[in-house]
C-alpha cells in the first residue's frame, strides 16, 4: 500500500523549456551582432517590456484558473488616458495614481463577478470589457494627450545605475517588485494555491471546501489592478496618453504567459513563466531589429510559431 | 453503543427534485455522536444526494437539517466544514495538480509569516498520511498516483482536521482489504472519540464489520432504520432491491461448467516494462475469462496498460491470432478488437456533458473508424440493447451523464465498451462502486459474453468476484506474474494465500 514515486520535475520542464529558449535566442544574438551581448541591451529588454512584465503577473492569475482576460490592453489604454488628462487637469500624482488602480481593479471585480454570477464565458465577458474601456477612452478624448508634469516626467527619466554602467528606469524596479508580490502571493498563499486548485478542477475545489468564489472573482480584480498598474508604467514609457495606445497588448501578455509554459486550460504555471516568457519576446524584438532589414512584422511571425509549438508541446505533455 | 445522546445530525422530511428525477422524497435520517451509520441503498437510490443536501452541495426543495440541535442552511460544502462536517464525496474529488500535501491540508494550511509554511504542511501532511498507513512522498503531485492512493489522501484529507460528523461516501471503493482494515482501525478509533461517522458501500461484509446503525433508501424514499445487529442480510438485501435476489446465486456456479476450449485470441509472451510488469507469458483463449488477482501496486493495471497499448511495452511480444501485433498506442489495439474498460472513469472514458447515447455513439463510431458510419436504426438498437443488458438507471439515453449516480456512470462506462463489440474485453474493477443486484447483472453479463466467444480479462481487488467468475486467474505479486491457476478448482484461500506471499510454490495449471 505504500506508492513511493519519485520526484519528477516534469512540471518544471515548460518553464525550463523556455528558459532555454530566452538563452539561445540571446546566444544567436550575441554570435551574430556586435554590442548584442551587453549589460544594457538586457536592461532594456526590461526597460521596454516593464508594462507586459506587469500584464503578464496578471494575466497568469486569470489562466492559471482556466479563465482568460482579453481587456488588459484596453485597461492600459484607458489608464494612460486618465493618467494624462488627470494630470492635464492639474490633478496631484498621487491621486491620479489611486484613481487609476481603482478604475482597473473595479473593472476586473465587474468583469469577475459577471463572469461568476451568470455563469459567463470569461472569454465573452472580457471581451466586452475591452471594447468598454476603448470606448471609454474616447469618451475621456479622441486626441493624443502628452503628459507635461514636472514630477511625472522626472520619474519617467530619471536612471538607476547599477555596477557596470548599466542603467534602468523606475519602471523595471515596479516591475519586478509585482513580479515578487505576485509569487508570493501565488506560490505562497492560501488564495494562491487555491487559484491552482480551482485551475485543477473547480468542482473539486469547491467539494474541498475551498473559496472558489473568492477566486474566480479575485483573479480578475488582480488583473485588472495589474492592467492598470501596467498603464501607469506605459504612460511613463510614452508620456503621452491615447486610445489606441496598447492595441492589441491583451494578446502579447497572452502569448508570454503561454510561452511561459503556463496552460491555456489553467492549474499549471509560474509567474516566473512569464517573466521568462516576456523576455523571450523582447529578445525576438531586438535580434530583428539588430537585423535591421526585416520588417518588425516578423516578431510576430516568429511569436506566432513559438506559440503553436508551445501549445503543441503543451498538448503532448498533459496528455503524457 | 448508547442510546442517551441526542443525534447530533438530524434530517428531516427532505425532497430534493433534479428535472425529470425524485432524487429525495421526505427522507428522515438520523446521526448519533460515537457510531457508525451506514447508509444503504442501490445505484441511483440517493445516498450521495443525500450527502450533499447535509454538506451544502444541493440546497434540499422542503425539509430541514439540524446539526447539533441548530438548524442549519449551509450554502457550500466550506461551510459545512467549517461546522465540522468533514466529507469524502464519491469519486476523488481532489485536484491532480496540486501536491499531496496540498491536497490534504489546503484550506487549513499551517502559516508563517503571512505565508504557507510548507515544511511544516509537508510534516503535518506526512503524520496524518502515517495514520492511516500511507507512506509517499507529500511533495509529489496527487496526479503521480494511483487511483487507490487517491482515495486513501481524500480519506487523509477529511480525518486532518477535528471534526464531529465525519462523512465517507464509498470511501473503499477501490481499496485492498489491508487498507480497508486500515481505514477501519482509523474509523473506530474517531468513533470511540465520540466522531458520528456516516458510511457508504456496496460491500455488506465491510457494513456488517464496521456499523452500528443502517438507514436504508430505495428510488429516493426512506425504507427504514435499523441497528445492524438486528436485521441479516437477506432482509437487507430484500429491503434495499425491493424484491428478493435469485440473480446472484444463480451465477455462482455458472464458470465451473464452462471449459473453454477456443482458439488462443491473444498470447504475450515475455511482454513487460520496467517499473511496471516484470516480463510475463499470458495466454487468453476466446471465450475464456481469466482474472487478475493481485494487491493494489501488484500491477494489475500495468499488465492491462501493455496489453492495451496504452504503455508501450519495452521487452516480448504480443501475438493476436498468431501474428505479431506491434502496439503502437490504443488506437490499434482498439483496431484489433481490444477494449480497455479503465478503473479510473473520471479522467479516460466518459464525457459527462453529453448524454448517455452520444456517450455510446462516440465509442461505437471510433472503434468503426469515421468512414464507415453506422445506421442510427442499428445505433439505437445498441444502446437500447445495453441500457436494458445493464439496467442503466434512468433508462433514458438522453440523460446527461454528469447527472447519473457514480455505480450508474460506472455501467455507463462498461458499455461504452461493450458497443464496440470487442474480441478482448479488459475490464479495470468493472463493478467499482456498483450495488450487489447490478453486481450480479454485470458477472452475468461477463459470463454471457465468454459463451458468445468473447475473451474477457477481469480484474478486480474483490477476490471473491475474480475467483466466481474466472476460468483461469492470474496472480500477480510485486510486479511480477506468480502464478496462473484453475478457476474452476480454486478457492478464494488459496489465492489470498498466494498473493500474501507465502512460501507457496510456483504452481501452473494450463
Ligand atoms: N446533478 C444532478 N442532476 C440530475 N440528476 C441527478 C444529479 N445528481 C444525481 N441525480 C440523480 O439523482 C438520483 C440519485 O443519485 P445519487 O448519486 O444520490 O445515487 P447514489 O445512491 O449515491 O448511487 P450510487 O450508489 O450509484 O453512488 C439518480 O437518479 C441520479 O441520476
Ligand atoms: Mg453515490
Amino acid at each position: 500500500m505504500t506508492t513511493l514515486a519519485p520526484r519528477v520535475p516534469s512540471r518544471f520542464l515548460p518553464v525550463l523549456a523556455t528558459v532555454a529558449l530566452f538563452v539561445i535566442a540571446f546566444g544567436v544574438g550575441s554570435a551574430r551582432y556586435d554590442g548584442f551581448a551587453s549589460g544594457q541591451v538586457i536592461a532594456n529588454l526590461f526597460i521596454d517590456n516593464a508594462f507586459l512584465i506587469v500584464l503578464a503577473a496578471g494575466m497568469t492569475f486569470v489562466i492559471l484558473s482556466g479563465g482568460i482576460d482579453l481587456s488588459v490592453g484596453s485597461v492600459v489604454a484607458l489608464s494612460t488616458m486618465v493618467t494624462a488628462s488627470g494630470l492635464q487637469a492639474g490633478w496631484p500624482v498621487s491621486l491620479v495614481i489611486v484613481a487609476v488602480l481603482l478604475i482597473g481593479s473595479t473593472l476586473g471585480l465587474l468583469m469577475g463577478l459577471v463572469i461568476h454570477k451568470f455563469d459567463i464565458q470569461p472569454f465573452i465577458v472580457t471581451l466586452a470589457g475591452m471594447f468598454l474601456a476603448r470606448g471609454l477612452c474616447f469618451v475621456i478624448s479622441v486626441e493624443s494627450v502628452s503628459i507635461k508634469d514636472r514630477t511625472f516626467r522626472d520619474v519617467a527619466t530619471a536612471a538607476i545605475r547599477l555596477p557596470g554602467g548599466v542603467t534602468i528606469t523606475y519602471n523595471v524596479v515596479i516591475a519586478l517588485l509585482v513580479v515578487a508580490a505576485a509569487m508570493h502571493v501565488l506560490h505562497r498563499t492560501r488564495f494562491g494555491r487555491t487559484v491552482y486548485a480551482v485551475g485543477g478542477s473547480e468542482s473539486s475545489a469547491l467539494l474541498m471546501g475551498l473559496p472558489t468564489t473568492r477566486v474566480k472573482v479575485g483573479v480578475y480584480v488582480i488583473s485588472g489592478l495589474c492592467s492598470s498598474l501596467a498603464g501607469l508604467l506605459f504612460s511613463l514609457y510614452m508620456l503621452s496618453g491615447y486610445g489606441l495606445h496598447a492595441v492589441g497588448m491583451e494578446l502579447d501578455a497572452i502569448a508570454a504567459v503561454v510561452i511561459g509554459g503556463t496552460l491555456l486550460a489553467g492549474g499549471v504555471g509560474y509567474v516566473l513563466g512569464g517573466l521568462v516568457g516576456v523576455l523571450v519576446l523582447g529578445t525576438i524584438q531586438t535580434l530583428i531589429s539588430f537585423q535591421g532589414t526585416l520588417s518588425s512584422w516578423w516578431t510576430k511571425i516568429v511569436i506566432g510559431v513559438l506559440l503553436l509549438v508551445f501549445i503543441a508541446v503543451q498538448r503532448t505533455m498533459v496528455r503524457r | 453503543m448508547t442510546e442517551s445522546p441526542p443525534p447530533v445530525v438530524e434530517m428531516r422530511g427532505i425532497s430534493l427534485a433534479f428535472p425529470g428525477v425524485k432524487a429525495l422524497q421526505d427522507v428522515d435520517f438520523r446521526l448519533f455522536p460515537g457510531e457508525v451509520h451506514a447508509l444503504m441503498g442501490e445505484n441511483g437510490a440517493g445516498k450521495s444526494t443525500l450527502i450533499k443536501t447535509l454538506t451544502g452541495v444541493h440546497r434540499p426543495d422542503g425539509g430541514q437539517v439540524v446539526l447539533g440541535g441548530d438548524e442549519v442552511a449551509f450554502t457550500s460544502p466550506g461551510e459545512a466544514q467549517h461546522a465540522g462536517i468533514s466529507t469524502v464525496y464519491q469519486e476523488v474529488n481532489l485536484c491532480a495538480n496540486l501536491t499531496v500535501a496540498e491536497n490534504i491540508l489546503l484550506g487549513r494550511e499551517p502559516r508563517r509569516f503571512g505565508g504557507i509554511d510548507f515544511p511544516a504542511m509537508r510534516k503535518r501532511a506526512k503524520e496524518v498520511l502515517a495514520r492511516i498507513g500511507v507512506h509517499i512522498d507529500p511533495a509529489s503531485s496527487l496526479g503521480e498516483h494511483p487511483i487507490a492512493v487517491q482515495q486513501l489522501v481524500a480519506i487523509a484529507r477529511a480525518i486532518a482536521i477535528d471534526c464531529r460528523v465525519l462523512v465517507l461516501d464509498e470511501p473503499t471503493s477501490s481499496l485492498d482489504a489491508g487498507e480497508v482494515a486500515e481505514l477501519f482501525r482509523i474509523m473506530r478509533v474517531l468513533r470511540d472519540e465520540g466522531v458520528a461517522i456516516l458510511f457508504v458501500s456496496h460491500f455488506l461484509d465491510q457494513v456488517y464489520e464496521i456499523s452500528d446503525r443502517m438507514t436504508v433508501l430505495r428510488n429516493g424514499a426512506l425504507v427504514g432504520e435499523h441497528l445492524t445487529a438486528d436485521v441479516d442480510r437477506r432482509t437487507l438485501i430484500a429491503q434495499m432491491i425491493g424484491r428478493d435476489l435469485g440473480a446472484l446465486e444463480a451465477i455462482e456456479d455458472a464458470a465451473e461448467k464452462r471449459h473453454p476450449d477456443g482458439p488462443v485470441l491473444v498470447h504475450a509472451s515475455g511482454l513487460g516494462r520496467r517499473g511496471a510488469i516484470d516480463p510475463f507469458d499470458l495466454e487468453i483463449r476466446a471465450g475464456e475469462v481469466v482474472g487478475l488477482a493481485g494487491l493494489l501496486g501488484s500491477g494489475r493495471t500495468e499488465l492491462a496498460r501493455l496489453l492495451f497499448g496504452a504503455d508501450r511495452a519495452d521487452s516480448g511480444r504480443l501475438l493476436v491470432d498468431g501474428a505479431p501485433l506491434r502496439l503502437r498506442g490504443p488506437r490499434s489495439a482498439i483496431a484489433a478488437g481490444i477494449a480497455f474498460s479503465s478503473e479510473d472513469r473520471k479522467g479516460e472514458g466518459l464525457v459527462a456533458d453529453l448524454s448517455i447515447r452520444d456517450n455510446l455513439v462516440l465509442a461505437m463510431q471510433a472503434a468503426r473508424g469515421w468512414t464507415r458510419p453506422l445506421p442510427r436504426r442499428t445505433k439505437d438498437q445498441l444502446v437500447e440493447k445495453y441500457l436494458k443488458a445493464l439496467d442503466i438507471r434512468p433508462a433514458n439515453p438522453d440523460a446527461l451523464v454528469r447527472t447519473l449516480s457514480g455505480g450508474n456512470q460506472q455501467k455507463v462506462l462498461l458499455a461504452r465498451w461493450l458497443v464496440t463489440e470487442p474480441r478482448l474485453l479488459i475490464l479495470d474493477e468493472p463493478t467499482r462502486g456498483i450495488d450487489i443486484g447490478a453486481k450480479a447483472q454485470i458477472q452475468q453479463l461477463v459470463t454471457t459474453l465468454a459463451a458468445e466467444g468473447t475473451a474477457v480479462l477481469f480484474i478486480s481487488a474483490e477476490l471473491e468476484e475474480v475467483v466466481r467468475i474466472s476460468d483461469r486467474i492470474v496472480v500477480l505479486r510485486d510486479r511480477r506474474k506468480i502464478a496462473e491457476l484453475d478457476g474452476s478448482t480454486t478457492g478464494v484461500d488459496e489465492v489470498v494465500e498466494l498473493i500474501a506471499g507465502g512460501a507457496a510454490p510456483e504452481k501452473v495449471v494450463s
